[in-house]
């Protein structure tokens, strides 16, 4: 009797109160997302400001823009080619989901290695004045997100070997990893417009 | 089978007691996190205070003879960063992550592993901030303004930086929390407009941490590439802006005072109407009045930079928009006396706490509108007139409510009754301290004492030795307050489930709370503030035994 009392108790845990209430992962990501656009919002006042405060911006530098923008090109696609992992794992279609996804590490590491390959073209350095500070510090801290945005990616790659990992119901790392990956997208449109274009009006 | 059950839940309850040890340990229960938060944070005061106290005695001679200026700028640095980043925001999330789940009857939070990570940043936050006295501690102040930040000790300042940069992190990790908890897991019953007022302002206080601590991280990464890797973004010398950084600093840094006294206005809230045995008077204008402040804090911050050269026209549109703080304001503090007015009062610890706390927190409202104006600022711009309106604002306000909160939920969090006498003189001695200390200072300031600068003037001395004396009056007061804690955590009587009769949820159950905070699912039978409406005290408590053990049956 007292087993079955425990066993029926242990059964009643594991459908657990706990999952009684619906996923609220989300909306908490939805909410650090909002914390994360404001840094990039405290950059990018500080860049107006010295944009609109120094008349002699930006120092002469003339930034190419060629490798920039076929780098925004890639960057753009593939929060579209992600989009069809999520499409994909919502058939419970898990290959097409690795496959989408992995196309859309494989973008971001070309973009990660294009920003590379500029750094070291650019012809000037951190320190030589404060465009180029600007310059190093805004691309350099969305590099770091368009890395942590891989590392989701990756993980959530991991986890779809797992059986059973992600269906048609149950895929928040998808979710998530994509919600990310969009959002290191549009800051880089910001990003790319100050950085890049807005001094051209000088 | 029923009593079986029973049974069975009982040792699976007393299997999960709550041990000293899990207070030590990365747990996930929000009550446990709740007491962390609360006690490091006071731990953190006493380290705070004690510098105060060195600073406090330095300043009762007009020669720098007790401390060197270099010390003293460590002090005043040290002092200011720690009562803000680890005593006033921790206690408030102290009580967000205890009262939040209890108060709209969830279990824990939205993600109990994001809160203990949130918690666990704290102390190596604290402790890194306390390291940099090896290295020589940062001199800037809590503000660091460059350039004085990049020339007065590189490690120290960077140590500074570092700490803010985890303790942020911290408050943003809280505030995620919080704000899902809020929104998302209320019991069925509870919209919005029938939870508790704590958990209103605790959702404005969230918003302002999401949209504003951010942005002082943006500043401290710029604050760090010119501190450490040479560039000069802040640096006048290489072609920076120092205004810009003090924009982005206080882009947080006044919404950070909101994010210090928005929670204390809602324990206020709460405590108010239960010892005044009184339904709260407006209900949605707190409410509402919490998220105005949440926005007008957003767009007031360059009332600070009065005389950074700032422009006229935009000095008038944040002198306008710093005055309209006022209202809101205002009408929270017109609906506490409301309460008040006509209550049955008690005049017990947190009653005197929360009266102590209106009136100091109005002095200190009336002299921030006076400082709001702009030629009276640049008139007392970076004086003790200045030290005097935030002390008031933030020990006055921040404080004294916190200790309201303290006494009043002490037998909830611990299960024991604090003495009443000794919870008395503490809050005697703290009013009278606190005035002594602070109230010269107003005076100061208008006669022209600048902040920040051990040596002063021998005309200012006699005031600064009322001062002084109020401040070692404030260091006696924690006396009956430590001694009242732990003598009553070791000897106090067992409390009741609900000693106050008050009405909100987290009353509802055991104190302490057992795990999963309640034995029933709760029930939500009146509105948080029906005091005196239909029912007589006495007769409610029972209700609340008759309606759970209605539900037991079922």
């Amino acid at each position: 009797m007292t087993t079955t009392t425990i066993e029926s108790q242990v059964a009643l845990e594991a459908k657990g109160r706990h999952h009684h209430h619906p996923d609220h992962r989300l909306f908490g990501l939805i909410l650090f997302l909002v914390a994360e656009g404001m840094i990039f919002f405290g950059l990018f006042s500080a860049y107006l400001i010295y944009f609109a405060t120094i008349p002699q911006w930006p120092f002469g530098i003339e930034l190419d823009l060629f490798l920039p923008s076929i780098n925004t090109l890639i960057l753009i696609s593939s929060s579209f080619v992600m989009h069809q992992g999520q499409r994909a794992i919502k058939k419970d279609d898990v290959r097409g989901l690795q496959f989408w996804f992995s196309l859309t590490a494989i973008m971001g590491i070309i973009f990660l290695l294009g920003q590379g390959y500029e750094y070291t073209h650019a012809g000037f350095g951190l320190t030589d004045n404060l465009f180029a500070s600007c310059f190093y510090v805004l691309t350099g801290f969305h590099g770091l997100h368009v890395t942590a945005g891989l590392l989701f990616i990756f993980a959530t790659l991991w986890r779809s070997f797992i059986p059973g990992h992600y269906s048609k119901e149950r895929h928040f790392g998808v979710e998530a990893s994509e919600l990310y990956w969009h959002f290191v997208d549009v800051v880089w449109i910001v990003l790319f417009t100050l950085v890049y274009l807005l001094p051209l009006t000088r | 089978m029923v009593s079986n059950t029973e049974v069975v839940k009982k040792e699976h309850r007393e299997r999960r007691e709550r041990r000293l040890i899990d207070y030590f340990t990365f747990n996930t229960d929000h009550k446990v996190i709740g007491i962390q938060y609360l006690v490091t944070s006071f731990l953190f005061y006493f380290i705070g205070g004690a510098f105060a106290e060195a600073m406090r005695t330095e300043l009762a001679t007009p020669n720098p003879d007790f401390l060197s200026p270099e010390l003293y700028n460590q002090m005043f640095t040290l002092h200011g960063t720690i009562m803000i980043f680890l005593w006033i925001v921790p206690a408030g999330a102290a009580f967000a992550n205890y009262l939040i789940p209890l108060m709209i009857g969830a279990e824990d939070m939205a993600f109990p592993r994001l809160n203990a990570v949130a918690f666990w940043l704290l102390p190596p936050g604290g402790l890194l901030l306390i390291a940099s006295l090896l290295v020589g501690a940062p001199q800037a102040g809590w503000t660091s303004y460059p350039p004085l930040s990049l020339m007065t000790g590189k490690w120290g300042q960077e140590m500074w930086i570092l700490s803010i940069l985890l303790l942020g992190t911290s408050s943003i990790l809280g505030a995620i929390n919080f704000a899902t908890t809020i929104l998302k897991m209320r019991i069925k019953d509870m919209d919005l407009h029938s939870m508790p007022l704590f958990c209103w302002s605790m959702l404005a206080t969230s918003a302002l941490i999401l949209l504003s601590t951010p942005v002082l991280a943006s500043a401290l990464i710029l604050l760090s590439f010119d501190l450490i890797a040479g560039t000069s973004f802040f640096n006048p010398a290489g072609g920076g802006d120092p205004v810009v950084y003090q924009h982005l600093f206080w882009f947080y840094s006044h919404p950070a005072v909101y994010i210090m006294i928005l929670p204390f206005f809602g324990v206020i809230s709460e405590v108010i109407p239960v010892h005044s045995r009184k339904p709260i008077f407006g209900y949605r204008a707190i409410a509402y009045s919490s998220l105005a402040i949440s926005f007008l804090g957003l767009i007031v911050w360059a009332h600070h930079m009065f005389t950074s050269g700032t422009p006229g026209w935009l000095r008038m549109f944040f002198m306008a928009t710093t005055m309209l703080v006022a209202v809101p304001t205002g009408i929270k503090v017109f609906s506490w006396c409301a309460t008040m007015w006509g209550g049955k009062i008690s005049l017990n610890t947190p009653m005197l706490f929360a009266i102590g706390f209106v009136s100091s927190f109005l002095i200190g409202g009336l002299t921030g509108v006076m400082l709001a104006s702009v030629p009276f600022d640049i008139h007392v711009h970076d004086t003790y007139f200045v030290v005097g309106h935030f002390h008031y604002v933030l020990f006055g306000g921040s404080a004294l409510a916190l200790f309201a909160g303290f006494y009043h939920w002490f037998p909830k969090m611990t299960g024991k009754n604090y003495n009443e006498t000794l919870g008395r003189l503490h809050f005697i001695l703290t009013f009278l301290g606190f005035n002594i200390t602070f109230m010269p200072m107003h005076q100061l300031g208008l006669m022209g004492m600048n902040r920040r600068i051990a040596l002063y003037d021998p005309s200012f001395q006699p005031l600064n030795l009322i001062s002084t004396a109020g401040a070692y009056l404030l260091a006696i007061s924690t006396i009956p307050f430590i001694i009242n804690v732990v003598w009553s955590l070791l000897k106090g009587t067992k409390a009741e489930r609900n000693p106050w009769n008050a009405l909100t949820l987290e009353w509802q159950t055991a104190s302490p709370p057992v795990m999963e905070n309640f034995e029933e699912e709760p029930i939500l039978w009146s509105g948080p503030y029906d005091y005196g409406i239909d029912t007589s005290p006495e007769a409610t408590a029972q209700s609340v035994e008759e309606m759970l053990a209605d539900v037991a049956s079922k």
